[in-house]
């Protein structure tokens, strides 16, 4: 869908190619921090706001960049739907470009999917200044290639993000969390049991000696699940509080200034033997890791395992020159780099955003 | 800021103009691949090429220069290299099961099936993943899992012939990806080898990749990136328990209505189905599944779960079905009776061959709330082709499979068949939808890709082809047309009623 603010992005677009300059589209600005480096003229892509479409029985949801995504979760709610891969809130202004953008999901990610397998469509500006459509408004859709989902997780580096169209859930029609008091290698193996089974769990985090399980669905599918979980149930606001607080980011757990590591791992990989506090997610496949650990060790014993460490938030000490995201393998930089100049042939977007080569 | 900056030339100009004519014969290329395959890898007689001319498509068929079917990831290295350095076009094939004509062979290139790398390499319980390489039948993953209580929830109906590599090359769905999800959903990493024989990982086993999505793009890249040497799947624990509804209709609109209602509920069905008249009276006399063959539609809703939970769901569903109209609702009592209700509409494509010499099947998506107004249209298409169409969909996430019936003995039926078929696709754009839910583009429908995209989106999608594969070698002139192309039929892309580049020359 046009919008008048598009023809100014493309006119700022053009310009900046043309003479050399480059750009660094923004929402709020709230993951300004996750960024190897900020480059460019800051581009405040709330010029656009607002729901396209919303069709609660087609299941998906049309909006314009740069709409806050606590409105379209304050809209989602009113007619009993949601965003179900719960992104991550790090401000009350997150922005749906930049939701996008950062490809980042919340607590729910293992039991719904991640962000970009909600991603239906987007309509993006290039690096020439094109608005090009991909994707739509329905679930399934195999014309062209999947460059929708490309984007999600970009950084704004391929294009400006104008609107994007997601696929949206039902709300469950109830839910229960319950605590139980393990250590961190015991947590692992009963999530992993637990994983194997059709069981109704919908988040789990661990953190200092106490697993927390949250339950969603059908109010006797969690009669019959809580049995099997074990551990006591927790109050339901208090619930409600820990997952926000998971989710955004917000926990204690977050406060203070040692470097905060995200690692992503495969389902088996066992406890990391690291110094350093620990928040174990996503059934033990995301730990969020504070610690001043060598990063080249670090990465070392993650990738060991077949996983990826991110340096979220770096604190004072570390040095970005060791890069916030796993560097990557050889052949796969070549082929990002090539789809770095298809999309952005000038180097318009927020060079080194992700990488010094893109 | 490129690593390989005369790919970016090739593109923005020529696109994939297709593979660059062959220079080397036959033969040379014969003699250069028995050098790196093993002589029972590669298949050159004419007799045994002919079983490879087409896929699914039947409609299309060309004879390849030669079949590779290499046995390890080495040979595919190997026979890439080989192409690449002699400029021949390849074309990756899994098992031929496609319908759109993905692996119809280049006349001047070689086909390259991954058959023979038929391994599960590794089933994990407790991961809840499999690694298999891309010859393994889609069935035949879920039968390695069974033992575990897991399963690969993608089940395209052919999954008993279809393999992982192709559903990963055309992004397949089935009848239960309206919960489940589609391949892109339930695919975490894929091995793959370039055209220019570099070998490539994409997606983990963790649960995301640093860097871009590379395993979004080529999900679904219908063998334009890539040949598939190796792929990690998600597995999902076995319901304990599933039973089917089924509901008739006396009215289309009200089974299209039922459909909406049921998802505007908050329920997503593990299944949810709809046939029409005219199909349920073919697939009833070929399956007796005991169809009302009065119903002008039916509906199959299946629910999963604990029993606990489908007890509930399908007390939901019932209240849904009975307040929108239905004339008779059955639930399934017990396996046999389920799989019963699901035996008709997985022998929809069967029945339409018992009553026809040939059908051609149509794969447009079109938003739910717009199925009867389909429906309705398609009926008025039907006389005006003088082709009776028997119409399945899966009704929860609004793809359509109509299967026109024709005659390709009848030049002017065949003709028709494709008009018909075009006029569906078109319609389905026009209506907010694709021309394609889970079929592929391919070769069958490149012409409406100049329908549902602008050249700008058709540039970029050249692009990224460009990306993998500079050399343009690998399947080249399917699933994206040139642009050229495009001006030559004379279409012009409308989206949302306007001209989405006022400013980009036309031609």
């Amino acid at each position: 869908m046009s919008h008048p603010f598009h023809s100014t992005l493309r006119e700022l677009v053009l310009d900046a190619a043309a003479q050399g300059r480059t750009l660094r589209p923004h929402g709020s600005g709230s993951k300004d921090f996750l960024a190897q480096q900020l480059a460019g003229a800051p581009l405040d892509m709330r010029g656009a706001q607002g729901v396209i479409a919303y069709e609660p029985s087609e299941l998906y949801i049309t909006a314009h960049g740069g709409t806050r995504v606590a409105d379209i979760e304050a809209l989602l709610a009113g007619r009993q739907q949601m965003l179900a891969f719960e992104p991550p809130l790090f401000g009350p202004g997150v922005t749906l470009g930049g939701m996008v953008a950062s490809g980042l999901s919340g607590p729910r990610r293992m039991a719904a999917g991640s962000l970009r397998d909600f991603v239906l469509g987007v309509t993006v500006m290039d690096g020439q200044g094109r608005v090009l459509h991909f994707g739509g408004q329905v679930m399934k859709n195999v014309a062209g290639f999947d460059v929708s989902r490309l984007i999600a997780g970009s950084f704004g580096t391929l294009g400006l993000i104008l609107d994007v169209t997601l696929k949206v859930l039902p709300l469950p029609q109830a839910e229960q969390t319950r605590v139980l008091e393990l250590d961190d290698a015991t947590a692992l193996l009963r999530m992993r049991e637990w994983g194997a089974q059709p069981l109704p769990i919908s988040a789990t985090c661990w953190h200092g000696g106490r697993l927390h399980v949250r339950l969603s669905g059908a109010q006797v599918a969690l009669d019959a699940a809580a049995p099997l979980i074990g551990g006591e149930a927790v109050d339901a606001v208090e619930a409600a509080a820990l997952w926000r607080s998971v989710r955004n980011h917000t926990h204690a757990f977050f406060d203070g200034d040692a470097p905060l590591w995200r690692v992503a791992l495969p389902p088996t990989a066992p406890h990391l033997a690291l110094d350093g506090d620990t928040l174990t997610e996503w059934n033990g496949l995301q730990r969020w890791l504070r610690s001043d650990t060598d990063a080249d060790a670090l990465r070392h014993v993650v990738g060991a395992m077949g996983g990826h460490a991110t340096l979220f938030r770096g604190g004072r000490t570390v040095d970005r020159a060791l890069g916030v995201f796993e560097p990557l393998k050889p052949e796969v930089m070549a082929v990002s780099q090539r789809l770095k100049h298809a999309f952005d042939p000038s180097g318009v977007f927020s060079p080194g955003r992700l990488y010094p080569e893109l | 800021m490129s690593a390989s900056p005369q790919a970016h030339a090739n593109t923005a100009n020529s696109h994939s103009t297709a593979a660059a004519p062959t220079v080397v014969s036959r033969a040379a290329l014969i003699a250069e691949l028995a050098r790196v395959l093993p002589a029972d890898c590669l298949i050159t007689d004419t007799g045994r090429l002919r079983a490879y001319e087409c896929d699914g498509l039947m409609l299309m068929r060309e004879m390849p220069l030669a079949v590779a079917l290499p046995t390890t990831e080495a040979q595919v290295v190997a026979v890439l290299r080989t192409c690449h350095r002699l400029g021949v076009p390849v074309v990756p094939r899994g098992a031929g099961t496609g319908l759109s004509g993905g692996a119809t062979p280049h006349k001047n290139g070689l086909v390259l099936s991954t058959a023979r790398m038929n391994r599960i390499v590794s089933v994990d319980r407790l991961a809840q993943q499999a690694v298999v390489q891309p010859g393994v039948r889609n069935l035949a993953v879920s039968e390695a899992a069974a033992p575990h209580g897991l399963y690969y929830a993608p089940d395209p109906s052919s999954q008993i012939a279809c393999s992982i590599g192709g559903n990963v090359a055309e992004n397949s769905g089935g009848v239960h990806c309206l919960k489940y999800g589609l391949t892109v959903h339930n695919v975490l990493r894929v091995r793959m080898v370039t055209m220019a024989g570099d070998v490539m990982e994409v997606g983990s086993a963790a649960p995301d990749s640093p860097g871009y999505d590379l395993l979004a793009v080529t999900i679904g890249s219908e063998g334009l990136l890539g040949v598939i040497t190796e792929v990690t799947v998600k597995l999902v624990p076995r319901p304990r328990v599933a039973r089917c509804v089924l509901a008739a209709f006396d009215d289309v609109r009200r089974a299209g209505q039922a459909v909406a209602d049921i998802i505007a509920a908050g329920i997503i069905p593990a299944g949810l189905e709809m046939m029409d008249q005219a199909t349920t009276v073919a697939v009833e006399a070929f399956v007796h599944a005991g169809y009302p063959l009065d119903a002008a539609a039916i509906l199959l809703c299946e629910a999963d779960g604990t029993a606990e939970e489908v007890e509930d769901e399908i007390a939901r569903v019932r209240a849904l079905l009975d307040a929108a109209g239905t004339t008779e609702i059955r639930v399934s009592d017990g396996e046999a009776e389920r799989l019963r209700f699901w035996a008709g509409r997985k022998a929809a494509f069967p029945a339409a061959g018992r009553i026809s010499p040939d059908y051609y099947c149509m794969d447009g998506t079109i938003p739910r709330r717009k199925l009867a107004d389909m429906l309705e249209a398609m009926n008025a298409m039907s006389d005006k082709y003088g082709l009776r169409c028997l119409n399945v969909f899966h009704a929860g996430d609004g793809n359509l499979h109509p299967l026109i019936l024709f005659d390709s003995n009848d030049p002017d039926s065949l003709h028709r068949a494709e008009a018909f078929g075009v006029e569906i696709l078109e319609l389905s754009v026009a209506l907010g939808g694709t021309i394609t839910g889970e079929h592929g583009v391919g070769l069958e429908k490149i012409n409406q890709m100049c329908v549902q995209f602008a050249p700008g989106e058709l540039d970029m999608f050249h692009r990224v082809k460009a990306a993998f594969d500079p050399a343009g070698l690998m399947n080249p002139g399917k699933a994206v047309p040139t642009l050229h192309r495009c001006a030559e039929m004379g279409g012009m892309h409308v989206h949302h009623g306007e001209l989405p580049h006022p400013d980009l020359p036309r031609f």
